[in-house]
């Protein structure tokens, strides 16, 4: 019965952060910063993933270590797609 | 019961990893076309509706909220807060689909839809004048209804999952000791939530950039 609850400021704390986060990221995306724009778009996705994960979907809090291990081993095998299909694409000479 | 809790939330991870490499084949899709018709991809995205897309984007993130206080309110052991919590989530999720019904139906009457009277008038940003690729435009937009479309049907699907649990919720199933489908379906929300986190800026912010 040791089931972590998360308090409400917690919560409302990520809502918000998140809230500001899409501001942002809309925000940048009309100010020129080169190639740079697409990455800072990808971070920011990125960090406001990791917050939904981490607190909302409560992984964070999780005692169950096998939930943490199928998280990450999703994301590794993601990144295997991504990562080596555009390895390939990128770098071939049409 | 603890242990029980662990088995239920690992399979739903399990679930959601196939659900993760099922939208990842569309997103790899999506970068490579991307890599290779960039000009086009710019400058169809620059005819997506930025307001309604990062109003939708607030939405979503409204809903994960009252979801996550949902859970909260059935671990407390509030049932009328979680019904309200639930009922506030199905608000946010028809909004949702409200919008994007609109954002479709102006897509259809500009002629957007990838088929036979397929035609896009957009401009390269930064390139005026420099003609758009109609085929190009088109995979933009094809990859963009597969991915919103996909989107909206799990959205669809989470909506009747509420509808569900709004109903048990208000009949007092779920208490402290059992809220096993409220948890899962919580993480079945976020889930999709995060997928529109990363469709936002890759179908909407490429080049917006003056």
């Amino acid at each position: 019965m040791s089931e972590h609850i998360v308090t409400f400021k917690t919560n409302v704390a990520v809502w918000l952060a998140l809230l500001a986060l899409t501001g942002v990221t809309t925000g940048v995306a009309f100010i020129d910063l080169g190639p740079l724009n697409t990455v800072v778009a990808l971070v920011i996705a990125t960090c406001k993933a990791l917050l939904v994960v981490l607190i909302f979907m409560h992984v964070k809090y999780a005692s169950d270590k096998l939930v943490k291990v199928v998280v990450i081993s999703a994301l590794f095998f993601l990144m295997l797609l991504l990562g080596l299909s555009l390895a390939d694409y990128s770098t071939r000479l049409l | 019961m603890e242990q029980q809790r662990d088995a239920s939330s690992l399979g739903m991870w399990l679930f959601l990893a196939t659900e993760i490499m099922f939208f990842g084949g569309m997103f790899c899709a999506y970068l490579i076309y991307r890599l290779w018709y960039y000009p086009e991809f710019a400058a169809a995205s620059n005819s997506l509706d930025i307001a309604l897309g990062t109003v939708n984007t607030a939405v979503l993130i409204c809903s994960s909220l009252t979801v996550v206080l949902a859970v909260r309110a059935a671990q407390l052991g509030k049932r009328q807060a979680q019904v309200i919590y639930l009922a506030l989530t199905l608000v946010l999720g028809l909004a949702f689909l409200g919008v994007k019904g609109i954002e479709w139906t102006s897509k259809f009457r500009e002629h957007h839809i990838p088929g036979a009277s397929f035609h896009f008038e957009g401009e390269v940003p930064g390139h005026p004048g420099q003609p758009v690729d109609q085929q190009h435009a088109q995979i933009f937009f094809s990859l963009y209804f597969a991915m919103t479309g996909m989107h909206a049907l799990h959205m669809i699907i989470g909506v009747g999952i509420f509808s569900y649990l709004t109903f048990y919720a208000w009949k007092g199933r779920y208490t402290p000791e059992y809220h096993t489908p409220l948890e899962n379906s919580g993480l079945y929300w976020h889930f999709v939530d995060i997928i529109w986190i990363y469709l936002f800026p890759l179908l909407y912010l490429i080049d917006r950039k003056k």
